[in-house]
């Protein structure tokens, strides 16, 4: 056994080698008193206070620095400690204000509980008042170092944890001070602004200003995150009907107390912006004015008649529970009677289904965020992980750390750069041509696990064959990239064993996505990485439910599970179980004889319903929850098919710029106001619980549908309930089988889960691929639709960073979010800059041939040679009015990676 | 100065525990430790600036402004203050108008006082660049300004 046994206080208790005094007293809940110690930092040994005394052992040792040993002896309050406890508590307490009552975290104080502990009645030393400035200039927390007591959680929080660094101790002796390089503002330095430096401030120093001042909440609920697919479980603060804040929650998976700064300060605001819609609204006399839902809901029911099935599209959401999207594919299906549902995943990886599907049998992430922490070699190829999901980065950071070789593969210098053992700066789009060529070299020297390939893929050989287009001087000319790098990274890879791969958009939004994920696929087989701990191919999801979205059916192609529609016996199923047949009306109306009644052809992707749109072959859209018109390419063209529907029905938490086209809006409520389920990027679903009554007269998504399906008179639609709702997809869904609400109190689960004593799966394909063999896929290199020419001879690459999500619909009603991102740049390389005569900050015109916006100018190093980035968040400068909408021939992505565009500065600005 | 840093940090690559000496090496070629060799320095060694910024607050040795042509360090240790070095000091601040820890605007001269200069005998004492003064008074501190200014200037 790898414990110890050792007495704490009279009580005998089993510690963990490797842990410390002071932990296996936590763990026994024994408390000792400490102001430096965090469960999440390497001991620190600075505050004293956790001083024992310990039989054989002179002196008083810190708990937090001294390890366990047999028979240990230990006693962590004595008088003669809590005397010299009291002494140290003096020592602090006389350079910090006495000043607790007009202080903001009074009663809330680790500083306060531990004076009261040690029993300090009176401090007799001269109080020294730094009289410091408070800075509070940060837009979500105020920084009073007069009240710091030096412990230095924050600085090693932001170094050990985030890996970012932007404070440290500055200064010396009784000057020492916690501060930035040359004291600048954090705005300044590299500060994320993700508030770990907060969470783990002992005293009121570092304060988040929506907490100031609050007192203790009415109620705290344990939620899942809206923004990104990381899934972090975050705790909601309520008081009086309203969230004060958002904080991470310490012991959970996946996040462990970790948050962005868009989960731990951009929630409250958007929740409770005055713009949230809180009433219908109908269009009359082309203006949108309020209704009631009443008549909104019977317009929506009684227009929704008047269409024949295939005129119809809906737009499911990925932002929404699984439980709306279950609802939303099951009303689109059983009472439109279409298959023609789809939703924002197919424009981010739709690649991944249909290539990881052709290779594993199975198109989620093979493992879990956790695990790529202990892998031995990381390829992060095509994520910005730092900018787009910043907790899973920690784990990236975190593997690095322990020693784990990172190849960072990416056009862009990203943070991430600063951790790669290797970087390989490919052009856009040549993804294809780098794996394969890294491939080459691991077959060419015999780093391929033999016996994997032998024993549990196929098609070896004819993948074998096709590597021999891809010699490495080839490569190299494609790539860009040296040869001997590419060497170095195949070795790398091949050689730290576990190794995973971490992809996202970057691989996914191509022309060629679909075969971009086969090249990552065939790495990981090549090299026996799939199936085992800290192995395998992730694809990191972007939205916080996309995961659960193509989960629960939001697909024209499956339903929940990823059940086939085309199948007869599984249409059947649904059938059965839903209980549904078309309404009669409609039949009637439209002479339709369906052999059954659900439809069994496949319906029409998102960007396919919007071409059958713009034909007038499809006349009206549901949407609920997307916002089209910021994310889909080419947008210019979305605006003109949304403006020419017959019908348009929009439902969301705000007046989105796609809303603005409809003729029905229906305001829902948000996360915040409902119960459900999210599944986040690793497969692991999770609770989502209702902190506030809904805003106004919003409804939740579920609720909305349901009212309009039963006004279409259809059945199956009467749940009073979410946990209704995901009994019956528990029911008809083979790999949610076994996830119900109450296993979920305990934490979330991975599917597959068929059923309730199935403990979830962490690791996909472990022993035999969901599809049997794992299957080779042979290759060959496509470059990009289009290319850079001599009217556009830039490529234009297009991403998120980490102020804003997505279309800036959350986001963009943050205040604090938009100080320190105020407005969409494009980001261009110093040298293509000075030959444009462009320099920071200018404005200029970019365009392509779909369209042309204007944008402020940020030169950076970050941006290769060639290579310019905007972000997609922004309304005014929307990057895809220029992107282009070329398909991906299998997964129908469009090419959001690479366009062809010109840069010009604007005159006289 | 970016090619004149790299010609000083080359030999360094890859040791990160060389922030010391390096800090060192650039302050003897540049005179004082700039912001941007900082972040040049930091993004050689892949150590965050705000870190290096706290080893060179801690150490006295550092600085982050420019020196004087002439540096000026007035001793305060206990001998040289039993012997008047108080008085030392605002002769020396009187005459080259500036406080401890300035630079005069025309970059002539830096102040700084000591804790101690190890020559308690010769108190009070202070050094003029590399050349150690004791046995100091108020008149010889208006002799040597005006000699060294000269020099300076000259």
């Amino acid at each position: 056994m790898d414990t110890v046994t050792l007495t704490i206080d009279g009580r005998e208790i089993q510690a963990r080698k490797g842990a410390t005094v002071l932990q296996a007293a936590l763990d026994a809940n024994i408390y000792i008193p400490t102001l430096c110690y965090h469960r999440d930092l390497t001991a620190f040994g600075a505050c004293r206070l956790c001083i024992v005394e310990v039989e054989k052992m002179r002196g008083f040792p810190p708990a937090c620095t001294t390890p366990p040993t047999e028979g240990m002896v230990v006693r962590t309050n004595t008088p003669r400690l809590q005397e010299l406890r009291r002494n140290i508590m003096e020592l602090i307490l006389s350079e910090h204000p006495y000043s607790c009552l007009t202080c903001p975290k009074n009663l809330n104080c680790e500083l306060q509980s531990v004076a009261r502990y040690v029993g300090l009645e009176q401090v007799t030393l001269a109080p020294i008042y730094k009289n410091l400035p408070i800075d509070r200039a940060g837009p979500f927390f105020d920084r009073d170092y007069n009240l710091c007591i030096l412990c230095g959680r924050c600085v090693r929080m932001c170094q050990e944890v985030r890996h970012v660094g932007a404070i440290s101790f500055t200064y010396r002796g009784g000057k020492a001070l916690i501060g930035t390089a040359f004291d600048r503002p954090l705005q300044e330095v590299s500060c994320e602004f993700c508030g770990a430096c907060v969470d783990a401030c002992p005293t009121g120093a570092l304060m988040s200003r929506a907490d100031k001042w609050q007192g203790p909440p009415d109620s705290e609920v344990v939620t899942t995150c809206p923004y990104c697919g990381v899934g972090c479980q975050l705790k909601v603060k309520v008081k009086e009907e309203r969230i004060v804040s958002t904080t991470p929650v310490p012991e959970d998976i996946p996040n462990h107390g970790q948050a962005c700064v868009k989960g731990r300060f951009g929630i409250a605001e958007f929740v409770h912006h005055p713009q949230r819609l809180t009433s219908p609204l109908i269009r009359r006399d082309g203006q949108l004015q309020e209704a009631s839902w009443d008549e909104a809901l019977d317009l929506v029911a009684a227009r929704l008649k008047t269409f024949q099935p295939q005129e119809l599209g809906v737009i499911s959401s990925a932002k929404c529970t699984n439980e709306e999207n279950y609802v939303m594919q099951k009303f689109a299906r059983a009472v439109l009677g279409t298959n023609s549902v789809d939703h924002c995943a197919r424009l981010c990886h739709a690649p991944t289904v249909a290539g990881l599907v052709q290779s594993f049998g199975s198109g989620a992430m093979t493992n879990s965020i956790d695990e790529v922490g202990r892998a031995a070699c990381v390829l992060a190829i095509g994520t910005n992980t730092t900018e787009t999901h910043p907790v899973t980065a920690l784990q990236v950071k975190r593997a690095v750390d322990n020693g784990a070789k990172l190849i960072v593969a990416n056009p862009r210098e990203i943070d991430l750069c600063r951790f790669a053992t290797v970087w390989l700066q490919h052009s856009p789009g040549t993804d294809v041509a780098l794996l394969m060529g890294m491939m080459r070299v691991i077959v060419e020297e015999g780093l391929a696990d033999s016996a994997f390939i032998e024993a549990r893929c196929e098609n070896f050989d004819s993948f074998r064959q096709s590597l021999q287009d891809f010699d490495l001087d080839f490569v190299e000319r494609i790539t860009g990239v040296p040869r001997d790098r590419i060497v170095e990274a195949a070795r790398t890879y091949a050689t730290n064993s576990p190794a995973t791969i971490l992809y996202a958009m970057g691989i996914t939004q191509h022309s060629h996505g679909t075969d971009n994920v086969l090249a990552t696929a065939n790495l990981a087989m090549l090299t026996g990485n799939v199936g085992k701990p800290s192995t395998g191919v992730n694809p990191l999801r972007g939205q916080n439910n996309v995961q659960g979205a193509c989960d629960m059916g939001a697909l024209p192609n499956v339903y929940s599970g990823y059940q086939a529609v085309a199948n007869p016996d599984i249409r059947e199923k649904f059938e059965i179980a839903w209980g549904c047949s078309l309404p009669s009306l409609i039949k009637e109306k439209f002479d339709i004889s369906w052999e059954c009644s659900l439809p069994s052809s496949p319906g029409l992707t998102l960007v396919e319903m919007l071409e059958a749109a713009s034909r007038k072959e499809i006349r009206a859209i549901y949407v609920m929850g997307e916002n089209p018109v910021l994310s889909d390419p080419d947008v210019t063209h979305v605006r003109e098919t949304l403006a020419q529907l017959d019908f348009l029905v929009v439902q969301d938490i705000f007046l989105s710029e796609t809303a603005e086209f409809a003729h029905v809006v229906l305001p829902a409520a948000s996360f915040a106001e409902k119960d459900g389920t999210f599944t986040n990027t690793e497969r692991r679903v999770q609770r989502v619980r209702k902190a506030i009554e809904p805003i106004g007269n919003s409804r939740p998504d579920w609720w909305i549908i349901c009212q309009v399906a039963r006004r279409m008179e259809a059945r199956g639609f009467d749940y009073s309930d979410p946990f209704d709702i995901m009994e019956e997809i528990r029911y008809i869904t083979p790999s949610y089988g076994g996830i119900s609400y109450q296993r979920l109190e305990d934490g979330g689960l991975q599917w597959p889960c068929p059923t309730e004593d199935h403990p979830g799966t962490p690791i996909l394909h472990a022993s035999s691929f969901s599809r049997g063999k794992g299957r080779f896929i042979p290759l060959k290199y496509i470059p990009p639709a289009e290319l850079p020419d001599e009217d556009y001879p830039l490529v234009l690459t297009t991403g998120r960073n980490l102020y804003h999500f997505h279309t800036g619909t959350m986001t963009r009603k943050v205040a604090g979010l938009n100080t320190l991102d105020p407005e969409g740049t494009l980001e261009i390389g110093p040298s293509d800059a000075s030959q444009l005569g462009i320099v920071q900050d200018v404005k200029v015109r970019v365009s392509s041939r779909r369209g042309e916006l204007v944008a402020r100018a940020k030169v950076t190093e970050a941006s290769p040679p060639g290579v310019v980035f905007m972000t997609f968040h922004f309304a005014e400068s929307p990057a895809n009015i220029l992107t282009n909408p070329k398909l991906d021939p299998v997964s129908k992505i469009p090419e959001y990676k690479v366009c062809a565009v010109r840069v010009e500065k604007l005159q006289g600005i | 100065m970016t090619q004149e840093l790299a010609e000083i940090l080359a030999p360094y690559k890859g040791r990160r525990g060389s922030l010391i000496p390096i800090l060192q090496a650039v302050q003897a070629k540049l005179g004082y430790l700039p912001e941007e060799a900082v972040v040049q320095i930091a993004r050689f060694l892949g150590t965050p600036e705000s870190e290096i910024y706290g080893v060179l607050t801690f150490y006295a040795q550092f600085r982050t402004s420019p020196v004087g042509r002439n540096l000026v360090t007035v001793c305060r240790g206990t001998a040289c203050h039993v012997q008047g070095g108080a008085r030392i000091l605002a002769e020396v601040e009187r005459r080259l108008g500036i406080k401890e820890a300035e630079t005069s605007p025309d970059m002539e001269y830096s102040l700084e006082t000591v804790a101690c200069l190890g020559c308690c005998a010769l108190a009070p004492t202070m050094v003029i660049n590399t050349e150690v003064h004791g046995q100091m008074t108020t008149k010889k501190v208006a002799e040597l300004f005006s000699k060294t200014k000269g020099e300076g200037q000259g």
